[in-house]
């Protein structure tokens, strides 16, 4: 090196120069091309859900014009007991006929009776019951189309053919006369907000699950957060540094890494097998939503408590306040937003959890609307992953509005939380 | 009394003895002249009789709730005569001897079963009054004993203090129940399992097959419990998505904690983050529907033949799951890695991807790591996007387009629907459990301390 003049040096440097940059260049686009693929992610995932799922807010429903014939319902008064074993089913097969005269095999009959929902003689009964006064006379309704007829008419929008699957050339027809009747329309799909589960895709809606959840949140946090609160003041404000402490430190620490199926399997087996709770109860979901949740409740809590400055604490000390005033009376108060975000953003992590529910059995199918904690209840994740099981491709729109409806849960309470915090935060 | 009744009426007297503490401390206080005679608040007196009338009778009433069912089970089944061999059978009796008490009759009742019934009804009835009973003296004559104890000398605020104190431990160690709680359950069973099934043959045996036979004579009868395609299926999709999400989250860390601007960087953060708060459900639908026919439909382009349900979809889409979680982490040790080291190789001539490469990553490089091994723990102790895109079969292959299960595959289809606790098919999900929470301990473990080393280093 040293027998190398200044300009030789020089030379030697700006040849490498060009490769250096490049590299540099090249470097730089690989962080650009690693942030633009999350991105990409995001985008690909939202839109890929939305583009599947907003079908599901619209249902096709198709009007017939109805009799309630006492001859066909075999009925002659309205009361309890006749209408448990009234035939419903039979006003609106006579009102489908009544619809399309000119259908006379047996085969395409029995066609044409699928082309509304089978949760239609039950809307018929609960209106009779409502209104007694309409026996014999006869009223327009609006009827939820059968799941294969719903795809098929939504599928016309896409292309001209639409995707037909089950539904036949002689179904396709119909639907086109009823079209052009203006008797097929598509309509806010009121349903899928106000009912349980069913088998039927017209049917099922997210009630149950969403009210299912909304109790099991509702322990979670009755458990975790004055748990969690309770133990992030024992660990900053008290705690002596012994082994005990240390010990309780790396457990919180593990357990917040420790994968969510295991806490399922303490539900399990501790709280269904050893208490023998009730399975697929909000309780015990909200029992082991509380034990995953906590870790994450208290190391925010400890973040929130240790932002207090200690010129709080001494001040109140040195005004004879005892430790205990100290924290509940100034260091608490000061703390409690930060908490409140640590708690909101642990609730949101439990709402979206699904593997360990799965092992207390709320994967039950539940199309009553639970009433307790303790009732059989399903929640949203779980009902999302029930119904992306299902074969019917109908369920493949609701799973994604359902997904839809969890999603704008979870943005709710994230940007809430960081609104909160944006909002009650103090620079000290 | 039913239970909430109790515990409404126990709140009910908890207030009563908050009020006539604090109001009698301060008739004390103004009998003999002021606040300060008193040695503590008045709300501490209440407080200090609220907490005698009410701390030791809850405890009770939880003790009691916990208790109660399985003695009246075994105080019934004691009188029963002829008891039948089986665990199952066990259990069958007893919930035919419930539904009988409780009036949900199906056919003519065995009088050997009508008579446990009445015995049950009893001694529910019974334990009900007692616990009523037990539950009200001792917080009555707990409260009126702190009453009776009151003097204007007594140190309320300091027992007050005390006993928070202590409750704030109890929550405090509610971290080591649980972690005591999962070590249980999952050891108990794993135990059980291990006595039908010898440890050597779950760790090395090469064939899974849990089906048990209902009948001797059927085909297949034998369960096979050889773990070795799990957890070779379990390695594969890990290592897919660490493939993924390592060089994408540490290059994004990079660009954001180096290069990019504060705009550039207040809006890439956040929408990253989107991708950790995202439900796994949602992945695991993602990854099924829209990945996965990609992938068999890419694989078919090539000439390549794809199962519907392959490693490489979970895989790449646990990646993407994992992307934001290796970033963030990574994030914080570069950010935590001195200026002075950055300026020194800059000053020496380094271009800024010099620095990084030769300086700055490795520094950080024990943070990384540590943040990667959390993120290979997480990637195998996902559960719901491997339930939903992975599958079923258990194949032995390294070909990522095959289906492959995993070990949380396997604990999930064991154990949802009906189980009998005494098969092997439903304990192998816990031995299963047990090796999920042994391995992912370890890497959590290792994980905090090299990342907690790294810490000190420059804090």
């Amino acid at each position: 090196m040293t027998d190398l003049t200044q300009a030789q040096v020089r030379e030697r440097i700006e040849q490498r120069l060009g490769s250096r940059h490049r590299k540099e260049k090249l470097f730089r686009g690989l962080g650009i091309a690693s942030i633009a693929f999350g991105v990409f992610a995001v985008l690909l995932l939202f839109t890929d859900i939305i583009s599947k799922g907003s079908g599901a807010f619209v249902q096709t429903a198709v009007q017939l014009e109805i009799t309630y014939d006492p001859a066909v319902l075999g009925i002659e008064e309205v009361n309890e007991e006749s209408l448990t074993w009234a035939n419903f089913t039979g006003v609106v097969r006579e009102a489908l006929r009544a619809r399309f005269p000119d259908v006379s095999s047996r085969s395409e009959k029995r066609e044409l009776n699928t082309l509304v929902s089978t949760g239609a003689p039950f809307t018929l009964r609960d209106r009779l019951q409502a209104n007694p006064e309409l026996l014999g006379k006869t009223e327009t309704l609006w009827f939820a189309a059968d799941d294969d007829v719903d795809t098929f008419v939504k599928s016309l929008d896409d292309s001209a053919e639409g995707f037909r699957g089950r539904t036949s050339d002689q179904m396709a027809s119909w639907v086109q006369s009823l079209k052009e009747s203006g008797q097929l329309e598509k309509r806010f799909n009121t349903t899928f907000f106000t009912n349980g589960d069913s088998r039927e895709p017209e049917q099922a809606g997210i009630r149950a699950a969403l009210v299912g959840s909304l109790l099991t949140l509702l322990v979670t946090l009755a458990l975790s957060f004055p748990i969690g609160v309770a133990a992030a003041i024992y660990l900053e404000e008290y705690a002596p540094k012994n082994r005990w402490t240390d010990l309780i430190e790396v457990n919180i620490n593990n357990l917040a890494a420790v994968p969510s199926i295991v806490f399922g399997l303490l539900g399990l087996a501790i709280f269904i097998n050893f208490f023998e709770l009730p399975r697929s109860a909000p309780l015990v979901g909200g029992l082991v939503l509380t034990l995953m949740t906590l870790p994450t409740i208290i190391i925010s809590s400890r973040a929130a408590l240790k932002s207090v400055p200690p010129s709080i604490r001494e001040a109140a000390m040195g005004m004879g306040a005892s430790r205990m005033q100290v924290v509940l009376h100034h260091v608490l108060p000061l703390a409690m937003p930060g908490m409140l975000t640590g708690a909101i953003i642990g609730m949101a992590q439990a709402l979206g959890e699904t593997a360990p529910l799965l092992m207390i059995g709320m994967v039950a199918f539940i199309v009553d609307v639970p009433g307790g904690i303790t009732d059989p209840a399903t929640v949203l994740p779980v009902q999302i992953f029930l119904w992306a099981d299902s074969p019917e491709r109908a369920f493949v729109e609701r799973t994604s509005a359902a997904i839809m409806v969890l999603l704008s849960f979870l943005i709710v309470m994230n940007a809430s939380a960081v609104l909160l915090r944006k909002k009650l935060e103090r620079r000290w | 009394m039913q239970t909430p009744t109790l515990f409404a009426l126990l709140l009910l007297l908890v207030l009563i003895a908050y009020g006539t503490g604090f109001s009698r401390a301060a008739a004390a206080a103004r009998g003999r002249g002021g606040m300060r005679k008193l040695a503590a608040l008045p709300s501490y007196y209440g407080t200090h009789t609220a907490l005698w009338c009410g701390l030791p009778a809850l405890l009770l009433l939880a003790v009691w709730l916990v208790f109660d069912e399985p003695i009246i089970r075994a105080l019934v089944m004691n009188g029963v005569a002829d008891m039948p061999e089986t665990i199952a059978g066990r259990d069958l009796l007893y919930a035919q001897i419930q539904n009988q008490a409780a009036g949900n009759l199906f056919g003519e009742a065995t009088p050997q079963v009508a008579a446990a019934a009445e015995r049950l009804t009893d001694l529910r009835n019974g334990a009900q009054l007692l616990q009523t009973l037990m539950v009200l003296i001792l917080s009555v004559g707990l409260g009126a004993f702190a009453m009776l104890r009151f003097s204007p000398q007594l140190r309320a605020r300091e027992k007050v203090e005390k006993v928070f104190r202590i409750i704030l431990l109890g929550c405090a160690s509610a971290a080591i129940l649980t972690t005591v709680g999962i070590l249980l359950s999952v050891l108990f069973e794993s135990l059980r399992f291990f006595q039908s099934v010898p440890v050597t043959e779950f760790l090395f045996g090469l064939h899974w097959s849990p089906q048990m036979a209902l009948r001797a004579d059927q085909v297949g009868s034998s369960g096979a419990f050889g773990a070795v395609p799990l957890f070779t299926g379990t390695l594969m999709v890990s290592a897919i998505a660490m493939f993924v999400a390592v060089p994408v989250g540490l290059m994004s860390a990079i660009y954001l904690a180096e290069y990019a601007g504060k705009r550039v960087r207040a809006i890439a953060k956040p929408v990253l983050e989107i991708l950790a708060g995202v439900p796994t459900v949602v992945y695991g639908f993602f990854a099924a529907l829209t990945v996965a026919p990609f992938v068999r439909e890419a694989a078919a382009a090539v000439g390549l033949q794809a199962s519907s349900e392959s490693a490489l979809a979970a895989g790449l889409v646990m990646g993407v799951m994992i992307i934001p979680f290796v970033s963030s982490l990574s994030d914080d040790v570069i950010n935590a890695v001195p200026q002075s080291l950055r300026d020194g190789a800059l000053g020496l001539g380094s271009t800024q991807s010099e620095t990084i490469r030769k300086v700055v990553i490795p520094a950080a490089l024990p943070g990384i790591v540590g943040g990667v091994l959390l993120a290979v723990s997480r990637a195998i102790g996902e559960t719901m996007i491997v339930v939903m895109a992975a599958g079923l079969a258990a194949n032995l292959t390294a070909n990522p387009l095959e289906s492959v299960t995993t070990v949380t595959v396997q604990i999930v289809t064991l154990l949802v629907g009906d189980q009998e606790f005494d098969s092997p098919k439903t304990l192998a999900a816990f031995a299963l459990g047990l090796m999920l929470f042994l391995s992912t301990l370890v890497l959590n473990f290792i994980a905090l301390h090299v990342v907690k080393k790294y810490r000190e280093q420059y804090d």
